[in-house]
């Protein structure tokens, strides 16, 4: 009867010991640890996706994908992002100097829906805190309509406009056609309607005003900014709107995206619509900096196209802005 | 026609070794919390397959050793140590270590007569069939499995004497057994003069030192290992000292007196349909065939199980039939059709065995790395037990696999062949092999096809 009770001890501890030992170490070990999880959106998204934390405290995150790799950034902050791997946690530490509501995203292109991939950390301080003062955005402070159609029809143009042969023109501006105010709220169009209108542009053609205008817009950014609006496009434009900004991106392309919701009809029944094309000249040059940044910080309101103004800071609103502008001017920046 | 035989009892410690219960016992306890742990991880780790302990041990270790290993030469090795039974027979017998008050489940009713046999084994081995993919690739459902399992063993325990569970449903089991009959080791007595004449038959009824086979066998009538589950209980409870565990040649049972029946029979198509249709599906170059797999209830899906039905439990008793109709035809003997299935269907044993071998060679050698990290981070929860959770993914012998794989079906296809020639030989037909040669080939050729080129 000993070795009988000897024996269901042991059968008991080596049965359940490992298993015991393993939530044991699991609870103990992860106290103050958050879990996320991430799974494509259709799949759940962030689970969680509303954390809490406090002013000034260290807030442990442990990232974890349950399906594909996703990464882990946080909107309106210098924070870098971190890829969250198939079972393979990375832990993240984050402290927050100012309460409020930071949105945490994906900036992996890991499905159809990926940009649903959102999530918020609410930040509250025990200490009494003024609330900010809003600062309405440019397309705000001029009353821009977003939806308001604004296409050209009658555009003559065989070739982009070109930065360095509006250079090579060697024509003297006058200076308000190069301040950052009339660049971020004209459209090149009304750019190109106003150069027409100045003696200095008498003797030139049509397109050789149009690379005035280029070489206009050229004049209000540089490299580094343009850099920085070329990640950002990269990252979180492309998948819709196409590498190369044509509207074609692999999430966007009907044909091979009908069968999801991208362009399925929406839950009011209205269909989405195609992602921009950046190179319908048609479009885009009647369009100005303002309108654009109006449409990152809003979103497409029923387009499919979701609102970056909780993501992106002013700056990388307008460097995004700015490289759009890329897409139908040759600027003369070396690459 | 003598047969080498070696008993490996002759060697004291050996005997000690295998009579004395707690070397068997703490093998099954670890066992019983491998599968457990596995449980565990399967419900609370990640759900990444590859990075869950539970799909990486069960589906990779697990079956690479059973496969690879454990058959082919220790035959029903396993089901020694497999903890799924030992929950339902320590409430069975009341004890885990020595017979108890209620040994053997005598308070229990036999499994039903219409039962006794491994038509139930066959039907859940399909059935699990229709679900591997994604049983083998998504933990939480690899976990209510094998929960599953244990569950139905301990329900059928408490209804029913002895190992029923294993004896009649376990998916696993059947096909164990099954292959059993080629490997070279053997529980037999050494006279069976002794066990007729012996009253008390304390091997199958049980006495004050161990339970009745719970395997629900005689030992005295055991020609073959098919049912014998090498607990070593009977070597506790011979008044004689008459078992003998024997090393032997390969494949020895596969004698024409050793007649199968129709479900063992049955057994060898689906499993050989089996290897056919996972090589295809999980090797294959066929994607829209993977994703219909795994759409479980999908139309793809039901194409996809009809199919598997229809190859393994049509298509390929149906050709081997004809196959026999035309041994039949070419060297006739008086032997009905419906008897020549079961005898040649022996012959398919070694074909079988090699096909699983060769095919589980692809993903063992492929993604045994997987374990290591694993084996670090078993729920995909951050740890580094062992420091080896960064290791990455790295298959080994990928040039060598196809050819091993090309030696494993070439010697699996040369053993069927002799198997049915010696059926043949002692039904004095040699022609009638033949057909049974052709059909072997054939699947072979197909095998090759699937596997390697």
């Amino acid at each position: 009867m000993k070795q009988e009770r000897l024996a269901r001890l042991l059968v008991l501890v080596l049965a359940l010991g490992a298993g015991a030992a393993a939530l044991a170490f699991r609870f103990w070990g992860s106290s103050g640890v958050v879990e996320v999880h991430a799974a494509m959106p259709d799949q759940g998204g962030w689970l969680t996706s509303n954390i809490t934390a406090k002013a000034g405290e260290p807030l442990r995150l442990r990232l974890v994908s349950d399906d594909v790799v996703h990464s882990f950034a946080l909107g309106q902050s210098d924070f870098e992002p971190v890829d969250v791997l198939p079972g393979r946690p990375t832990e993240v530490t984050l402290t927050f100097d100012e309460p409020g509501t930071y949105t945490f995203f994906c900036t992996r292109w890991c499905g159809a829906d990926h940009w649903r991939m959102r999530g918020t950390i609410t930040v509250t301080s025990n200490e009494p805190t003024e609330p900010k003062a809003f600062d309405p955005p440019l397309y705000l402070q001029l009353g821009i309509d977003l939806d308001a159609p604004h296409d050209l029809h009658d555009l003559d143009l065989n070739r982009l406009p070109s930065a360095e042969k509006g250079a090579a023109l060697n024509v003297t501006l006058p200076p308000e056609f190069l301040t950052p105010e009339y660049f971020r709220s004209h459209t090149p169009y009304q750019a190109w309607e106003d150069l027409n209108s100045v003696p200095v542009t008498t003797n030139l053609n049509k397109a050789q005003v149009w690379d005035l205008v280029a070489w206009a817009w050229e004049q209000n950014t540089n490299p580094a900014v343009l850099a920085a609006g070329e990640a950002l496009y990269q990252r979180d434009c492309a998948a819709c709107h196409g590498v190369e900004g044509a509207g074609d991106g692999i999430f966007g392309v009907k044909g091979t995206t009908e069968n999801n919701s991208l362009h399925e009809a929406g839950p009011n029944g209205h269909s989405l619509e195609m992602p921009t094309n950046f190179k319908d000249l048609d479009h885009i040059l009647a369009s100005n900096s303002a309108m654009l940044q109006g449409k990152i910080i809003r979103g497409g309101m029923g387009t499919g196209m979701p609102s970056w103004g909780l993501i992106y800071t002013e700056a990388q609103t307008w460097a995004l802005v700015d490289y759009l502008w890329t897409f139908v001017f040759e600027y003369s920046f070396e690459e | 026609m003598t047969t080498f035989k070696y008993n490996l009892l002759q060697h004291t410690w050996i005997k000690k070794l295998a009579t004395n219960r707690w070397p068997l016992l703490i093998l099954r306890s670890i066992a019983l919390g491998g599968f457990v742990f596995v449980i565990l991880v399967g419900i609370l780790g990640t759900p990444i397959g590859n990075h869950n302990f539970a799909i990486v041990a069960v589906w990779i270790a697990w079956w690479a050793a059973l496969m690879l290993l454990l058959v082919p030469f220790l035959g029903r090795g396993w089901c020694a140590v497999c903890p799924i039974p030992m929950p339902g027979e320590w409430l069975q017998n009341g004890v885990v270590l020595g017979p108890g008050k209620n040994s053997q489940g005598k308070k229990r009713r036999r499994f039903p007569k219409p039962l006794r046999s491994i038509w139930l084994q066959n039907a859940a081995f399909s059935l699990l069939a229709l679900f591997s993919v994604v049983i083998l690739t998504r933990p939480l459902v690899t976990a209510w499995v094998l929960l599953g399992m244990i569950l139905l063993a301990v329900a059928l325990s408490l209804v029913f004497e002895r190992r029923s569970f294993c004896r009649y449903v376990c998916p696993v089991g059947g096909f164990i057994g099954l292959y059993s009959q080629l490997a070279p080791v053997e529980l037999r007595v050494i006279d069976s003069q002794v066990c007729k004449s012996h009253a008390e038959k304390s091997c199958y009824q049980g006495s004050e030192n161990g339970s009745g086979c719970p395997w629900n066998v005689f030992p005295g009538s055991l020609t073959v290992n098919t049912n014998c589950g090498l607990c070593m209980e009977c070597l506790r409870t011979c008044d004689y000292d008459n078992i003998a565990l024997n090393l032997r040649t390969f494949s020895a049972d596969l004698q024409p007196q050793n007649q199968s029946k129709l479900d063992e029979a049955y057994k060898a198509f689906i499993m050989l349909g089996s290897a056919l249709v996972y090589s295809a599906v999980m090797l294959g170059p066929w994607g829209t065939l993977k994703q219909a797999t795994s759409q479980i209830g999908s139309l793809p899906w039901f194409g996809y199980a009809m199919a598997l039905l229809a190859l393994t439990w049509g298509l390929l008793p149906g050709l081997f039939y004809l196959t026999n109709r035309v041994g039949l035809f070419i060297a006739p003997t008086p032997h009905p059709p419906h008897q020549t299935f079961t005898a040649y269907a022996v012959a398919l044993l070694p074909l079988g065995l090699t096909a699983w071998v060769a095919f589980s060679f692809s993903f063992v050698f492929a993604n045994i790395s997987y374990l290591w990290p694993a084996l670090s981070d078993p729920f995909g929860w951050g740890w580094n037990l062992l420091g080896t959770a960064a290791l990455v993914w790295t298959p080994y012998l990928t040039s060598l696999t196809p050819l091993l794989q090309m030696l494993v079906l070439i010697g699996g296809l040369i053993w069927s062949s002799y198997t049915a020639q010696k059926i043949a030989g002692e039904c004095k037909a040699p022609h009638q092999a033949w057909p049974v040669m052709m059909f072997s080939l054939f699947v072979t050729i197909l095998l090759l096809w699937l596997l390697i080129a």
